[in-house]
């Protein structure tokens, strides 16, 4: 090998790691992808906080984009996010499920009256169990669902300014999905 | 009250979880508790992410440990339990996830460096070889004594 090649490979070696070494240094490993993108929605087969008697009825959720949102009392990260939702709810019309996650539901309505509703239905997931179909690991997370039923999108954290925009503008205009569900 | 805000989820303190998740390890026999050990011990914990589900002290350790002994109880084998965690919580929560196209340079990268370190250093072995330098014949003894003659008369 001619010696500036010998020089210059290793020299090309170290650069292409450093680069990827800063790449990956920017991943948030908090920040987990989901699995269930892609997948159908699970149903959420869970008391509804102030109806008794009811669960959840997703199949009525058919035909409508909506937005599931895992969130807790005991959360603080929660009420920081919660003025968004409440203007995703009351501005955009935004379709908003709760997901009360291993939370006493008294605890949840008095949050609920405290900070606001957004949300259409709360489901109340005492034991954390309906969240574990959902692959939820923490609190807020927010999924999206479209009209098909499925999971598209998965924030963990509270939602940042541009979710309506950049998630769910996408998803609401949408008219066939056939070629994006891998 | 967790007070941890470092991250952007939390996960519930120890006082909001379950009794019934107190009372786990009193109730099952011996080799159940084995074999969730075993798998709990393959899962990663999501939350501590440097500690196996059986390790992690955590919520989601803890309602997963839960969920595996249920699992296991009603006669689930390994490999289906561990593949419910993996459709939930992706290939992340697996300590060694199944060979397939997308990890294929994790499993194997490994191996290919060593064998790129192996080729390197033959190769230096092989140029370090090259450079000592090849033996001389042995003079051909007649022709010395010819010039050897030649010299002294010369010389003369």
């Amino acid at each position: 090998m001619m010696s500036w090649m010998r020089l210059g490979l290793p020299l090309l070696i170290l650069i292409a790691l450093a680069f990827l070494l800063a790449r990956g240094l920017q991943y948030d490993p908090r920040n987990l992808p989901s699995a269930k993108i892609g997948k159908p929605a699970p149903a959420l087969l869970l008391p509804l906080l102030g109806e008794s008697q009811q669960t959840f009825d997703m199949l009525s959720m058919r035909g409508q984009v909506w937005v599931l949102n895992v969130f807790a009392s005991w959360c603080a990260a929660c009420v920081t996010e919660h003025p968004s939702l409440l203007q995703l709810a009351s501005r955009k019309g935004v379709l908003l499920v709760g997901l009360a996650y291993k939370d006493n539901p008294a605890d949840t309505q008095a949050w609920l009256k405290r900070y606001g509703n957004p949300y259409r239905a709360v489901a109340l997931d005492t034991d954390g169990r309906m969240g574990i179909d959902y692959g939820v690991y923490g609190v807020p997370e927010t999924y999206i669902i479209d009209r098909h039923g499925i999971i598209r999108y998965r924030h963990v954290g509270p939602i940042k300014n541009d979710f309506f925009d950049q998630q769910l503008v996408p998803l609401l205009t949408e008219i066939s999905i056939e070629k994006q569900i891998p | 009250m967790n007070g941890e805000q470092r991250v952007s989820a939390q996960t519930p303190s120890p006082e909001k979880l379950n009794a019934s998740a107190r009372t786990l390890s009193a109730a099952t026999p011996g080799d159940e508790q084995e074999r969730l050990s075993a798998i709990s011990s393959e899962l990663r914990c999501l939350v501590c992410q440097n500690q196996s589900i059986a390790d992690s002290t955590s919520g989601l350790a803890m309602d997963l440990r839960q969920q595996i002994q249920e699992q296991i109880q009603a006669g689930k084998s390994d490999t289906a339990i561990t593949q419910y965690m993996a459709e939930r919580y992706g290939d992340f929560v697996l300590y060694k996830p199944k060979f397939s196209v997308d990890n294929a340079a994790l499993w194997a990268g490994p191996f290919i460096l060593l064998m790129v370190g192996v080729w390197v250093v033959l190769r230096a072995i092989k140029r370090r070889g090259r450079f000592s330098p090849p033996l001389d014949p042995p003079p051909d003894q007649t022709r010395l004594k010819k010039i050897e003659e030649r010299y002294k008369r010369d010389a003369k």
